[in-house]
């Protein structure tokens, strides 16, 4: 009898230990990063170009790109991710066709980004023709966001109670026009919660993208506007660095006297960025619930 | 003679128009996603067998060689293609994280589900939740600044190589094996609990002897899903492994990974030569290791739903 409450307590004080151990490594981790980096942020390094063989460049171009990137590649995914998400929760029954879909999305989730970006590189930069640019990385990360988006819109249209679905069903509405105008509205604050976690983890991606928006930012010029021109920020077709591929080539090559300031700097803006998405996910979706319905 | 009245009657509403378009555009979404699939394991499956099938390359040397170079060739004429370092490099850079990383991510499960959900829900979520969206890239950045110093003065060698690849990938799948073991625990009902309170159980009998048990599929998934993170991660570890094509000697010497070598090569290469087809036989091998594990997850999923 003693013996048994000896190794309960024993078995409570590791545990204890143990969580505490992972909640030390996540502050250690934070404080690292932003205490190293933060040092390096200011507007310079924010605001002008990266230099390749000399210290003091910034990371003005690769952060323009990075969201150039997301909101594009959300542009793209968000309508084909939002139809899957209605067949799969408001027409598919559970047949053979639906686990078929749900098992392509599985692999499509499962696999390693450095697959999905080998295969955007093959399909978009190679067979397409379209070469290292902001398009072939979108498509790119089109792919490798879709499974997330699809799974986190179908639990959000999921979890709208079916009373709804009868509701707007008893009021002649068709099945599809009961989605658009009662079911999408009332799960909105879900959907964009999962949309603006998907951006958070599109944001941060570097291994699919190194193939596909390629690894150099040639200079841009952030006051022409003609997308057709290679020098446009618009420009569709340039090769686009993102700030996390940066970071990466940055460590591996090693050009730069200055890399280690650069990457840490850069590391601290990455890791703002995502807490940044963490906190709006947590607080958006509930806020544009209250905006909409007007309760309190 | 024209009845209008008849005509607006048998006609299609335009409520049926609007949802035949719409339920059109909707599966016309899911056939995208299908087709992609689909095509993604076909054409990197079809550039991934180019070596076996023109080069003449034998799956089974190809799998248990070690010498890695595509522009020398073997008494047959054949290229020699070993992938054996990098095939270790990955099983144990994945398997030594798991085996460090399960521990942690079980016990943090347990605090959150039985010792004080409180606390749990105010500190360690969160905390999860935040480890889970940190970039990996991130990851590596810290893996070459504080790992590879820190493995160098204590274990020796240069600081490169599978022990530093093990504690990156340990962090880095460390909230994935446990926000999904504080599901399977979750999902365990909570009379099977108090039944074995009942009888006299301590907290920690009733842990290990019931609620680990019950919750024992879902904890393997996590476990399997951490492997699968692990096996596929590509910049992280390749910022910390060496980038060496060699059998890994011990744990501090510069070795490689699957993804590390992808990443790395895949860009010194020309398209269409056997240097570069043999990248993408390492590429069809990583996809078949992802469907392997997913898989391997359906199962589990199948044999061990509590009933």
């Amino acid at each position: 009898m003693k013996k048994a409450k000896t190794i309960d307590k024993i078995a409570t004080g590791v545990i204890y230990v143990m969580a505490t151990v992972i909640v030390l490594i996540l502050a250690s981790l934070l404080l690292y990063i932003l205490g190293r980096g933060l040092q390096y942020v200011n507007w310079h390094f924010l605001t002008s170009k990266a230099e390749s063989f000399s210290a003091g460049g910034g990371i003005g171009i690769q952060l323009f790109n990075s969201f150039f990137l997301l909101i594009l590649s959300m542009i793209i995914s968000i309508p084909i991710a939002l139809g899957t998400a209605i067949y799969l929760s408001e027409y598919s029954s559970n047949g053979r066709i639906a686990s078929l879909i749900r098992t392509s999305i599985e692999i499509l989730s499962s696999l390693p980004s450095i697959v999905v970006g080998l295969f955007g590189f093959l399909i978009f930069v190679i067979n397409f023709h379209i070469g290292f640019s902001i398009l072939s990385g979108a498509l790119t990360l089109t792919v490798f966001n879709l499974p997330l988006l699809i799974r986190s819109i179908e639990d959000a249209l999921r979890s709208i109670p079916n009373s709804q679905r009868e509701a707007g069903l008893a009021l002649g509405l068709s099945k599809y026009e009961t989605v658009i105008r009662v079911i999408i509205p009332d799960a909105l604050p879900a959907i964009i919660t999962g949309l603006i976690l998907g951006a958070g983890r599109v944001f941060g991606e570097a291994a699919a993208l190194i193939y596909t928006a390629g690894q150099s930012a040639p200079p841009v010029d952030f006051t022409n506007f003609n997308p057709m021109s290679i020098t446009s920020p618009l420009n569709l077709m340039r090769p686009a660095e993102t700030l996390a591929v940066h970071i990466w080539k940055v460590n591996s090559e090693g050009l730069i006297p200055d890399a280690v300031a650069v990457s840490a700097g850069a590391s601290a803006v990455l890791i703002l960025a995502v807490l940044l998405f963490n906190l709006a996910s947590r607080y958006l979706g509930n806020f544009i619930y209250t905006k909409m319905t007007g309760n309190k | 003679m024209h009845d209008s009245i008849k005509e607006s009657l048998t006609m299609r509403s335009t409520s049926a128009k609007r949802e035949f378009r719409g339920k059109f555009l909707a599966m016309f979404c899911t056939t995208i996603i299908i087709i992609l699939v689909l095509s993604l394991i076909g054409f990197i499956a079809s550039k991934g067998i180019t070596i076996f099938v023109s080069d003449k390359v034998n799956i089974i040397d190809f799998l248990t060689h070690s010498i890695w170079s595509a522009d020398k060739t073997d008494s047959q004429g054949r290229p020699l293609l070993g992938a054996l370092p990098m095939i270790m490099g990955s099983f144990s850079v994945t398997f030594l994280a798991t085996i460090i990383a399960t521990p942690f991510a079980i016990a943090a499960a347990v605090f959150m589900t039985e010792i004080s959900p409180k606390l749990g829900k105010k500190v360690l979520q969160p905390v999860i939740e935040l480890l889970v969206g940190i970039p990996s890239v991130v990851y590596g950045f810290i893996g070459v600044s504080v790992v590879i110093p820190f493995v160098r003065n204590t274990f020796g060698g240069s600081g490169f190589g599978i022990l530093a690849g093990t504690f990156v990938l340990f962090v880095m799948i460390l909230p994935t094996i446990t926000s999904m073991s504080i599901d399977a625990l979750k999902a365990v009902p909570r009379h099977y609990r108090e039944a074995a309170l009942a009888v006299g159980a301590t907290r920690w009998q009733t842990i290990s002897r019931v609620v680990l048990r019950a919750g024992a599929p879902g904890l393997f998934t996590a476990v399997v899903f951490g492997m699968a993170r692990a096996f596929g991660e590509a910049l992280a570890v390749q910022m910390v492994i060496g980038n060496a094509m060699l059998l890994p000697q011990n744990l501090v010497s510069p070795a490689s990974t699957l993804t590390s070598v992808l990443t790395m090569n895949m860009g010194n290469t020309v398209m269409g030569t056997t240097a570069n087809n043999a990248l993408w036989s390492l590429a069809l091998l990583l996809l078949l290791m992802s469907l392997l594990f997913n898989t391997v997850i359906k199962y589990i999923a199948k044999k061990g739903t509590l009933k």
